[in-house]
Protein backbone atom coordinates (compact mmCIF):
# COMPACT_ATOMS: atom_id res chain seq x y z
CA UNK A 1 0.00 0.00 0.00
CA UNK A 2 0.96 3.93 -0.61
CA UNK A 3 1.44 5.13 2.79
CA UNK A 4 -1.14 8.39 3.12
CA UNK A 5 2.10 10.65 3.61
CA UNK A 6 3.29 9.61 0.17
CA UNK A 7 -0.21 10.29 -1.55
CA UNK A 8 -0.38 13.52 0.15
CA UNK A 9 3.49 14.37 -1.89
CA UNK A 10 1.40 12.81 -4.81
CA UNK A 11 -1.20 14.98 -4.82
CA UNK A 12 0.56 18.11 -3.65
CA UNK A 13 3.33 17.35 -6.24
CA UNK A 14 0.66 17.20 -9.04
CA UNK A 15 -1.23 20.55 -7.97
CA UNK A 16 2.52 22.11 -8.09
CA UNK A 17 3.46 20.48 -11.25
CA UNK A 18 6.67 19.51 -9.01
CA UNK A 19 7.58 16.15 -9.04
CA UNK A 20 11.02 16.32 -7.29
CA UNK A 21 10.35 15.34 -3.89
CA UNK A 22 8.54 12.25 -5.61
CA UNK A 23 11.52 11.28 -7.51
CA UNK A 24 13.21 11.81 -4.09
CA UNK A 25 11.95 8.30 -2.63
CA UNK A 26 13.31 6.64 -5.84
CA UNK A 27 17.00 5.99 -6.10
CA UNK A 28 17.07 4.85 -9.09
CA UNK A 29 15.35 7.81 -10.19
CA UNK A 30 18.31 9.92 -8.79
CA UNK A 31 21.26 7.45 -10.26
CA UNK A 32 20.20 8.26 -14.14
CA UNK A 33 18.65 11.36 -13.46
CA UNK A 34 15.23 11.76 -14.55
CA UNK A 35 12.95 14.95 -14.44
CA UNK A 36 9.89 15.62 -14.80
CA UNK A 37 7.35 18.20 -15.50
CA UNK A 38 3.63 19.09 -16.03
CA UNK A 39 2.86 19.52 -19.54
CA UNK A 40 -0.78 20.98 -19.47
CA UNK A 41 -2.93 17.71 -18.11
CA UNK A 42 -0.06 15.71 -19.63
CA UNK A 43 3.59 15.05 -18.10
CA UNK A 44 6.54 15.14 -19.72
CA UNK A 45 9.86 13.10 -18.50
CA UNK A 46 13.77 14.23 -19.21
CA UNK A 47 16.63 12.56 -18.81
CA UNK A 48 19.80 15.02 -19.12
CA UNK A 49 22.24 13.81 -21.18
CA UNK A 50 24.66 12.31 -19.40
CA UNK A 51 28.13 10.46 -19.16
CA UNK A 52 27.38 8.10 -16.77
CA UNK A 53 24.50 6.54 -19.04
CA UNK A 54 26.69 6.10 -22.12
CA UNK A 55 27.14 2.47 -23.14
CA UNK A 56 28.43 2.96 -26.40
CA UNK A 57 31.65 5.27 -25.53
CA UNK A 58 32.07 5.67 -29.73
CA UNK A 59 29.32 7.29 -30.93
CA UNK A 60 28.92 7.89 -28.11
CA UNK A 61 25.52 6.49 -27.53
CA UNK A 62 23.28 6.22 -24.26
CA UNK A 63 22.99 2.81 -22.65
CA UNK A 64 20.15 0.87 -24.29
CA UNK A 65 19.42 -0.70 -20.90
CA UNK A 66 19.40 3.10 -19.27
CA UNK A 67 16.77 4.51 -22.18
CA UNK A 68 14.80 1.22 -21.33
CA UNK A 69 14.86 2.01 -17.65
CA UNK A 70 13.97 5.76 -18.22
CA UNK A 71 11.16 4.39 -19.88
CA UNK A 72 9.45 1.94 -17.35
CA UNK A 73 10.26 4.70 -14.86
CA UNK A 74 8.19 6.96 -16.47
CA UNK A 75 5.56 4.82 -17.09
CA UNK A 76 5.55 4.19 -13.29
CA UNK A 77 5.58 7.72 -12.39
CA UNK A 78 2.84 8.70 -14.79
CA UNK A 79 0.37 5.75 -13.03
CA UNK A 80 1.69 7.30 -9.72
CA UNK A 81 -0.49 10.33 -10.81
CA UNK A 82 -2.39 9.15 -12.90
CA UNK A 83 -3.91 5.26 -12.16
CA UNK A 84 -5.28 6.65 -8.79
CA UNK A 85 -3.79 3.70 -7.78
CA UNK A 86 -4.28 2.35 -3.96
CA UNK A 87 -0.49 0.28 -4.24
CA UNK A 88 2.36 1.49 -5.57
CA UNK A 89 2.26 0.21 -9.92
CA UNK A 90 3.94 -2.76 -9.62
CA UNK A 91 5.38 -3.96 -13.19
CA UNK A 92 4.60 -7.32 -14.90
CA UNK A 93 6.07 -7.19 -18.15
CA UNK A 94 8.10 -4.22 -20.17
CA UNK A 95 8.65 -4.40 -24.10
CA UNK A 96 11.06 -2.41 -25.94
CA UNK A 97 12.28 -1.64 -29.53
CA UNK A 98 14.91 0.26 -30.14
CA UNK A 99 13.96 2.20 -33.48
CA UNK A 100 17.14 4.88 -33.50
CA UNK A 101 20.76 5.04 -31.51
CA UNK A 102 20.13 7.39 -28.99
CA UNK A 103 22.73 10.12 -28.75
CA UNK A 104 24.39 11.59 -25.50
CA UNK A 105 22.13 14.32 -25.37
CA UNK A 106 18.20 15.24 -23.43
CA UNK A 107 15.76 11.87 -24.27
CA UNK A 108 12.33 12.87 -23.45
CA UNK A 109 9.15 10.65 -23.05
CA UNK A 110 5.74 10.77 -22.78
CA UNK A 111 3.37 8.09 -22.28
CA UNK A 112 -0.16 6.69 -22.88
CA UNK A 113 -2.41 4.94 -21.00
CA UNK A 114 -4.26 2.59 -23.39
CA UNK A 115 -6.24 1.08 -21.27
CA UNK A 116 -7.20 0.50 -17.70
CA UNK A 117 -8.60 -2.29 -15.69
CA UNK A 118 -9.15 -2.92 -12.52
CA UNK A 119 -6.06 -4.80 -11.77
CA UNK A 120 -3.69 -4.32 -14.83
CA UNK A 121 -2.97 -0.90 -16.74
CA UNK A 122 -1.31 -0.96 -20.44
CA UNK A 123 0.84 1.56 -20.87
CA UNK A 124 3.24 2.67 -24.44
CA UNK A 125 5.61 4.77 -23.76
CA UNK A 126 7.62 7.19 -26.51
CA UNK A 127 11.07 8.01 -25.95
CA UNK A 128 12.54 10.80 -28.54
CA UNK A 129 15.82 13.31 -28.70
CA UNK A 130 15.63 16.22 -31.36
CA UNK A 131 12.46 15.63 -33.06
CA UNK A 132 9.27 14.20 -31.46
CA UNK A 133 8.17 12.52 -35.05
CA UNK A 134 11.59 10.08 -34.94
CA UNK A 135 11.36 8.50 -31.98
CA UNK A 136 14.68 6.50 -30.49
CA UNK A 137 12.14 3.67 -28.66
CA UNK A 138 8.70 2.76 -27.95
CA UNK A 139 7.78 0.14 -25.36
CA UNK A 140 4.68 -0.70 -23.56
CA UNK A 141 4.02 -2.43 -20.39
CA UNK A 142 1.76 -3.46 -17.98
CA UNK A 143 1.39 -2.65 -14.38
CA UNK A 144 -0.72 -3.95 -11.72
CA UNK A 145 -2.39 -1.41 -9.59
CA UNK A 146 -5.21 -1.67 -7.01
CA UNK A 147 -8.70 -0.07 -7.61
CA UNK A 148 -8.38 3.30 -5.02
CA UNK A 149 -11.84 3.47 -3.03
CA UNK A 150 -11.55 7.66 -2.79
CA UNK A 151 -10.14 9.37 -5.59
CA UNK A 152 -6.83 10.56 -5.55
CA UNK A 153 -7.36 14.51 -7.70
CA UNK B 1 28.71 -5.06 -13.36
CA UNK B 2 31.66 -7.94 -14.34
CA UNK B 3 31.41 -11.23 -15.76
CA UNK B 4 31.10 -14.74 -13.77
CA UNK B 5 31.37 -16.47 -16.36
CA UNK B 6 31.44 -17.59 -20.48
CA UNK B 7 31.76 -20.16 -22.88
CA UNK B 8 30.43 -21.29 -26.26
CA UNK B 9 26.50 -22.01 -24.39
CA UNK B 10 26.72 -18.18 -22.85
CA UNK B 11 27.84 -15.59 -20.48
CA UNK B 12 26.96 -14.88 -16.73
CA UNK B 13 27.29 -11.36 -15.75
CA UNK B 14 27.21 -10.00 -12.09
CA UNK B 15 25.57 -7.02 -10.85
CA UNK B 16 25.89 -6.31 -7.04
CA UNK B 17 23.39 -5.04 -5.38
CA UNK B 18 23.75 -1.18 -4.32
CA UNK B 19 21.47 1.47 -2.85
CA UNK B 20 21.66 3.61 -5.76
CA UNK B 21 19.82 1.22 -7.67
CA UNK B 22 17.09 0.62 -5.63
CA UNK B 23 13.40 1.21 -7.22
CA UNK B 24 11.10 0.27 -3.85
CA UNK B 25 12.66 1.59 -0.63
CA UNK B 26 10.37 0.09 1.30
CA UNK B 27 11.45 -3.38 0.38
CA UNK B 28 15.06 -2.49 -0.54
CA UNK B 29 14.06 -4.05 -4.18
CA UNK B 30 16.19 -2.61 -7.21
CA UNK B 31 14.50 -1.01 -9.96
CA UNK B 32 13.28 -2.80 -13.10
CA UNK B 33 15.84 -0.34 -15.31
CA UNK B 34 18.05 -1.47 -13.90
CA UNK B 35 17.25 -5.21 -14.48
CA UNK B 36 16.68 -4.11 -17.79
CA UNK B 37 19.88 -2.72 -18.05
CA UNK B 38 21.69 -6.08 -16.61
CA UNK B 39 20.25 -7.73 -18.76
CA UNK B 40 20.40 -5.95 -22.60
CA UNK B 41 23.98 -5.90 -21.97
CA UNK B 42 24.25 -9.51 -21.00
CA UNK B 43 22.06 -10.48 -24.09
CA UNK B 44 24.12 -8.21 -25.58
CA UNK B 45 27.72 -9.56 -24.66
CA UNK B 46 26.06 -13.32 -25.52
CA UNK B 47 26.43 -12.54 -28.92
CA UNK B 48 30.21 -12.89 -28.68
CA UNK B 49 30.03 -16.39 -27.57
CA UNK B 50 27.99 -17.34 -30.40
CA UNK B 51 29.77 -15.36 -33.18
CA UNK B 52 33.08 -16.44 -34.76
CA UNK B 53 34.76 -12.70 -34.69
CA UNK B 54 33.68 -9.80 -32.96
CA UNK B 55 30.36 -7.56 -34.83
CA UNK B 56 28.67 -4.56 -32.94
CA UNK B 57 25.11 -5.81 -32.40
CA UNK B 58 22.27 -3.63 -31.96
CA UNK B 59 19.65 -4.71 -29.96
CA UNK B 60 16.89 -4.56 -31.88
CA UNK B 61 13.97 -5.33 -29.04
CA UNK B 62 13.54 -6.68 -25.68
CA UNK B 63 10.90 -8.39 -23.40
CA UNK B 64 10.96 -8.36 -19.73
CA UNK B 65 8.91 -10.44 -17.66
CA UNK B 66 9.00 -9.96 -14.19
CA UNK B 67 8.70 -13.14 -12.27
CA UNK B 68 8.31 -11.18 -8.75
CA UNK B 69 10.23 -8.59 -6.90
CA UNK B 70 13.80 -8.97 -5.94
CA UNK B 71 15.56 -9.03 -2.30
CA UNK B 72 17.63 -6.19 -0.43
CA UNK B 73 21.37 -6.95 -0.68
CA UNK B 74 21.86 -9.62 -2.80
CA UNK B 75 23.96 -9.71 -5.86
CA UNK B 76 22.04 -10.02 -9.24
CA UNK B 77 22.63 -12.18 -11.65
CA UNK B 78 21.90 -12.50 -15.63
CA UNK B 79 22.68 -14.99 -17.95
CA UNK B 80 22.41 -15.23 -21.29
CA UNK B 81 22.23 -17.66 -24.28
CA UNK B 82 21.72 -17.08 -28.32
CA UNK B 83 19.34 -19.85 -29.70
CA UNK B 84 19.33 -18.84 -32.79
CA UNK B 85 21.90 -17.25 -35.07
CA UNK B 86 20.93 -16.02 -38.49
CA UNK B 87 22.86 -14.39 -40.93
CA UNK B 88 21.07 -10.69 -39.82
CA UNK B 89 19.45 -11.03 -36.44
CA UNK B 90 20.23 -13.43 -33.19
CA UNK B 91 17.68 -14.46 -31.50
CA UNK B 92 18.74 -14.02 -27.44
CA UNK B 93 16.68 -15.85 -24.44
CA UNK B 94 17.81 -15.10 -20.51
CA UNK B 95 17.02 -15.21 -16.86
CA UNK B 96 17.93 -12.59 -14.25
CA UNK B 97 18.32 -14.40 -10.66
CA UNK B 98 19.28 -13.80 -7.08
CA UNK B 99 20.60 -16.36 -4.92
CA UNK B 100 18.87 -19.28 -6.40
CA UNK B 101 18.95 -19.72 -9.93
CA UNK B 102 16.18 -22.02 -10.33
CA UNK B 103 13.73 -18.64 -9.04
CA UNK B 104 14.58 -15.81 -11.50
CA UNK B 105 13.39 -12.71 -11.05
CA UNK B 106 13.09 -12.03 -14.63
CA UNK B 107 12.81 -13.72 -17.75
CA UNK B 108 14.22 -11.93 -20.60
CA UNK B 109 13.90 -12.79 -24.85
CA UNK B 110 15.47 -10.32 -27.49
CA UNK B 111 16.48 -10.06 -31.00
CA UNK B 112 19.72 -8.24 -31.89
CA UNK B 113 21.20 -7.11 -35.10
CA UNK B 114 24.27 -7.89 -36.75
CA UNK B 115 25.76 -5.28 -38.04
CA UNK B 116 28.93 -6.98 -39.49
CA UNK B 117 32.58 -6.98 -39.30
CA UNK B 118 33.03 -4.72 -42.03
CA UNK B 119 31.36 -1.90 -40.83
CA UNK B 120 33.68 0.94 -40.07
CA UNK B 121 32.49 1.50 -36.41
CA UNK B 122 32.73 -1.98 -35.62
CA UNK B 123 36.09 -2.15 -36.80
CA UNK B 124 37.28 1.06 -34.61
CA UNK B 125 35.26 -0.31 -31.53
CA UNK B 126 36.97 -3.87 -31.99
CA UNK B 127 40.45 -1.87 -32.22
CA UNK B 128 39.66 -0.27 -29.60
CA UNK B 129 38.77 -2.95 -27.31
CA UNK B 130 42.12 -4.74 -28.23
CA UNK B 131 44.22 -1.44 -27.34
CA UNK B 132 42.59 -1.50 -24.08
CA UNK B 133 43.48 -5.48 -23.37
CA UNK B 134 47.50 -4.66 -24.13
Amino acid sequence: MIPAQVHRQLREAHARGDYSALLGLIPYAGLIGIQCSRDGDDLLFRLPANPDNVGNPLLPAIHGGVIAGFMELSAALYLLVFSESASIPKIIDFSIDYLRAGHLRDTFARCQLWRQGRRVTNVAITAWQADAAEPIATARAHFKIKELVAPLK
Amino acid sequence: MQVECANGEGITLRMPWSPSIVGNPQTGAVHGGAITTLMDTALGMATLCALPEFEVCPTLDLRVDYMGPGVAHQDLFGHAHCYRVSREVIFIRGACYQADPGQPIAQVVGTYMRLGKDIKGGLNFARTLKGEAQ
